[in-house]
């Protein structure tokens, strides 16, 4: 017990904040986390770095007291304890950040940091205590939200802040957050990890999970890489590189440029980039010569909220290229795609598809003329989760030969062919009847790819393909990705990622409040120019478009 | 879990009629040998389960589709109604034509409200649950109407609001203890699984209910989907009520048939919405049914302990926390039961 030790360290200051010593936890047969040892100490960010399915949820389920470790010791705050459920991780100091925010969206955002804590006065809850205490706790952590706004209301950055404070509210001292950044726009990680940095200097510790390494690099103090349930590195930002991060985290060298740039620039070690690079030379004057495949002339369409969100939108995509769309999200890039897809109503202009109108079509036929679509949200629309992956392996073309036949589905059939997706798109599964949900975030989205490649499409609409997923995933989806466009296949890839579309595109268009402001060569642009672009800045001011 | 359930609520059954100072074993072994006991027994619950069955599948068909049919009671009234109306009011057919057909415009007829329901869900996004609700006030009505009025037997001096007995050529045989209903009600509800598991219609139908948006993605058209699943719901009630009219009280009559078509939401709910595991629900609770009054003659125990131990059970398999607080069961995240959420159909 720390009780006995009589150390120099201010008076209450545990040591340890937060301890798995020697943890193993097994899921049937399966080994989530096979002796792993992590520490953090008061004032320090630890990450938690690693792929999808490397352990990184399991190990912190564990500290928080949602699993049970099979071997291994918990400590919190130099004792050492056993959790039987959240509630003793809870009473001990340690809160966490959901992923998928734990709020209740209707209510505002004091109800919703006191849920379960309110303060009362007379059986009734004390509100107006309530929202001091919201207030004052806001104020010194520097975590700025509207106390009286519904939280359904708030942009995901402040809903995440919500969730913050509640975990402040009921005294954290530790803070775990599963993978914060991956909801959140540039700016927002930039403010969070800024809150983080806050909070650490008022002594809490932090755990971070994340697979961005940029984000490691710049926020943490101490750097934990997991792989296949085990610890593999222990470092800090100082002793390491991403470079070498991305190796320790894959087990192998990772080319994250791909054949776009010369890898010099990025001290990225022996690069495993195996797409058959194209012949770089002129590729937009080429694409001026291939069929154009997706053909959008004055599109319009509205957001749910019934204002203008495409306006008067032209843009075309040849066979064989890919054109990225970047922008900051929220300039009408999803309803973009679901007005093409047939997921939303465009009020004007037309889409036509190889050669084929299909302005108004509905999703079905936007798949029987040969689309593609890796929708943004893969949770909502992409899979069901109660669906096994062979289910969803032919989600959207179960009613095709040979999947069905006069109205019954063929099981051997659907079965067959998800085996085959799972073996070429390296989905990790235990076989194709478990269930979707089961699958980590990586390898949902590689069935996702495997699903939209297994058919033989001419066109490809690519959004968020990358969102959420680890390095060794977004490395092999893109270059599935490329491999398509080298087969012929047209490629519309919208990503808020701007390194994403830089990486990958042919030609970048910019889009700003509904429109396509500038189309830009990615070879030639620069970051900045392609920023001020998104930001609204006249084209006049970037470099002339090189428009196909 | 349902089987704990409904041990559980045997259990504290017994409990209630060990404290009225009766004797548990003669009145659950009367309970037994009424609803068993005997070919006349059998028979008993086996006609008793069969609209059971018909319900519970009305109720589990719908919310594969996410949707939640309280409006199996209607379903069930207009189609006992049209079936009896078809089965006195057509002379001279022989039993091949004139059976089949009367079980077809039951069946229509409950399909027909059912899809009302459907129909305005898909188009107008009105909540299944209110307007099928309401749908069973009108059917209740409707049918009230038709018996005593247009369809009322005329003969002798009867006053009561019912229809003619229906022609031979309509009846449902019985053999020996088997009532011919219950095979169909046991065949449809294979069918119901085949169809929900087997057929591009019924991945269509659980996708919808599994992931509207995913659905919609997939090419799926919700609205068709939502508006057909209610019409099969309706034809599957429809279809318990025709039985009901056709191989049971041999006519349709106000005010006999009430309460059926909601116990089929018991029936669904014990079945966790499975289409097969509705028969063996559906047996137990007619088992109940029929024996209930041999048990109330040989133990004196009140029937309604039978709706008692029902309500019982249905509470047990719809609150598991309770089931596993009773057992002191430790709630195991890492391997959550999967629940069954029926608020599913609301707030969408």
């Amino acid at each position: 017990m720390a009780a006995a030790a009589e150390t120099v360290v201010s008076q209450a200051e545990p040591e340890v904040l937060l301890a798995g010593h020697g943890i193993t936890k097994r899921f049937g047969s399966v080994v989530a986390n096979d002796d792993v040892s992590v520490e953090l100490r008061p004032g320090r960010i630890l990450a938690l770095l690693g792929e999808n399915g490397a352990g990184k949820s399991t190990l912190v389920n564990v500290l928080f007291g949602l699993h049970r470790p099979d071997a291994g010791q918990v400590v919190i705050a130099d004792e050492n304890v056993e959790l039987s459920s959240p509630h003793d991780a809870i009473a001990r100091g340690v809160g966490m950040v959901h992923q998928h925010f734990q709020l209740v969206p209707p209510m505002s955002v004091v109800r919703n940091i006191v849920l379960g804590a309110e303060p009362r006065k007379l059986g009734m809850i004390d509100v107006a205590q309530a929202r001091r205490r919201v207030m004052e706790l806001a104020d010194r952590f520097g975590l700025h939200v509207d106390p009286d706004a519904a939280v359904e209301d708030l942009p995901v950055g402040a809903q995440q802040r919500v969730e913050i404070l509640k975990a402040l509210y009921r005294d954290a001292r530790v803070l775990i957050a599963d993978e914060p950044t991956a909801v959140l726009t540039p700016q927002e990680t930039d403010h969070l990890l800024g809150v983080l940095r806050g909070l650490t200097d008022q002594g809490v510790g932090i755990v971070f999970i994340t697979h961005k390494l940029r984000e490691v690099m710049a926020a943490a103090d101490d750097i934990v890489v997991l792989r296949e349930g085990r610890v593999v590195g222990t470092t800090t930002p100082a002793q390491t590189s991403e470079a070498a991060l991305a190796e320790l985290m894959v087990g192998r060298a990772v080319d994250l440029h791909g054949d776009r740039f010369e890898s010099g620039a990025t001290g990225v070690g022996s690069a495993v980039s195996t797409a058959a690079a194209p012949s770089d030379e002129e590729p937009t004057a080429e694409a001026g010569e291939r069929p154009v495949v997706l053909d959008i002339a004055g599109l319009c369409t509205d957001d749910d909220r019934g204002q203008r969100a495409v306006d008067e939108l032209s843009l075309a995509v040849s066979a064989g290229e890919i054109v990225g769309v970047a922008g900051v999200e929220g300039n009408g890039q999803r309803e973009l795609v679901e007005a093409i897809t047939g997921l939303r109503h465009a009020t004007a202009g037309t889409v036509s598809i190889s050669d084929r109108d299909a302005s108004g079509a509905r999703p079905r036929q936007v798949t029987v003329i040969g689309v593609g679509h890796i929708p943004e949200d893969r949770a909502k629309h992409g899979l069901i989760g109660s669906y096994s992956v062979a289910d969803n392996s032919v989600l959207n073309r179960y009613f095709r030969r040979p999947f069905a036949a006069g109205g019954m589905l063929r099981r051997d059939r659907i079965d067959s062919h998800a085996r085959d997706v799972v073996a070429t798109f390296d989905v990790r599964t235990p076989d194709v009847d478990s269930p979707a949900d089961s699958l980590s975030g990586g390898n949902k989205q590689k069935l996702i790819v495997g699903r939209e490649f297994s058919d033989d499409i001419d066109l490809l609409i690519a959004a968020q393909p990358t969102r959420g997923i680890d390095i060794g995933a977004i490395e092999f989806i893109w270059r599935r990705i490329r491999e398509r466009r080298d087969e012929g296949t047209a490629v519309l890839l919208v990503s808020a990622e701007l390194d994403e579309v830089l990486a990958l595109s042919d030609r970048v268009a910019v889009m700003y409040e509904g429109r396509i402001v500038a189309t830009v060569d990615p070879r030639t642009a620069t970051r900045e120019e392609i920023g001020l672009l998104m930001a609204g800045a006249a084209p006049g001011a970037a470099s002339p478009a090189a428009d196909g | 879990m349902p089987l704990v359930s409904v041990v559980l609520g045997l259990v504290l059954g017994a409990v209630l009629i060990a404290v009225q100072g009766h004797s548990v074993t003669s009145a659950y072994g009367a309970l037994v040998l009424g609803g068993a006991g005997d070919a006349d027994a059998l028979l008993r619950t086996l006609q008793k389960a069969t609209p059971l069955v018909f319900g519970g599948l009305a109720v589990a068909f719908a919310f594969k589709a996410g949707l939640f049919n309280i409006g199996g009671q209607g379903q069930l009234l207009v189609g006992a109604a049209f079936a009896a109306g078809v089965g006195f009011g057509l002379e001279g057919l022989p039993l091949v034509v004139h059976l089949p057909l009367a079980l077809l415009v039951g069946a229509a007829a409950g399909a027909a409200w059912g899809a009302i329901a459907g129909v305005l869900k898909a188009t107008s996004g009105a909540h299944e649950v209110i307007v099928t609700i309401m749908l069973n006030f009108v059917a209740g009505n409707l049918t009230d109407w038709l018996a005593a009025n247009p369809w009322q037997d005329r003969s002798g001096s009867n006053i009561i609001a019912r229809t003619p007995l229906v022609q031979p050529s309509a009846e449902i045989p019985t053999w020996g203890w088997l009532p011919a209903g219950f095979v169909l009600a046991a065949l449809v509800a294979f069918a119901c699984w085949f169809v929900l598991e087997r057929t591009t219609y019924g991945f269509e139908v659980r996708s919808v209910g599994a992931n509207r948006h995913a659905a919609h993605y997939a090419g799926i058209s919700v609205g068709w989907i939502m508006a057909s699943t209610m019409a099969v719901a309706g034809l599957l009630a429809g279809l318990g009520g025709a039985i009901e009219s056709l191989g049971v009280d041999g006519r349709f009559e106000a005010g006999v048939n009430v309460g059926l078509g909601f116990e089929g939401i018991t029936i669904a709910l014990l079945a966790r919405t499975n289409p097969i595991a509705v028969i063996p629900a559906g047996l137990l609770v007619g088992l109940m049914e029929a024996g209930a009054a041999k048990m109330q003659f040989e133990s004196g125990v009140a029937p309604e302990i039978i709706d008692v131990i029902q309500a019982l059970i249905l509470l047990f398999v719809a609150a598991p926390l309770i089931v596993r607080w009773l057992l002191r069961l430790r709630d195991r995240p890492d391997a959550p039961d999967r629940r069954l959420t029926l608020g599913a159909g609301w707030g969408r």
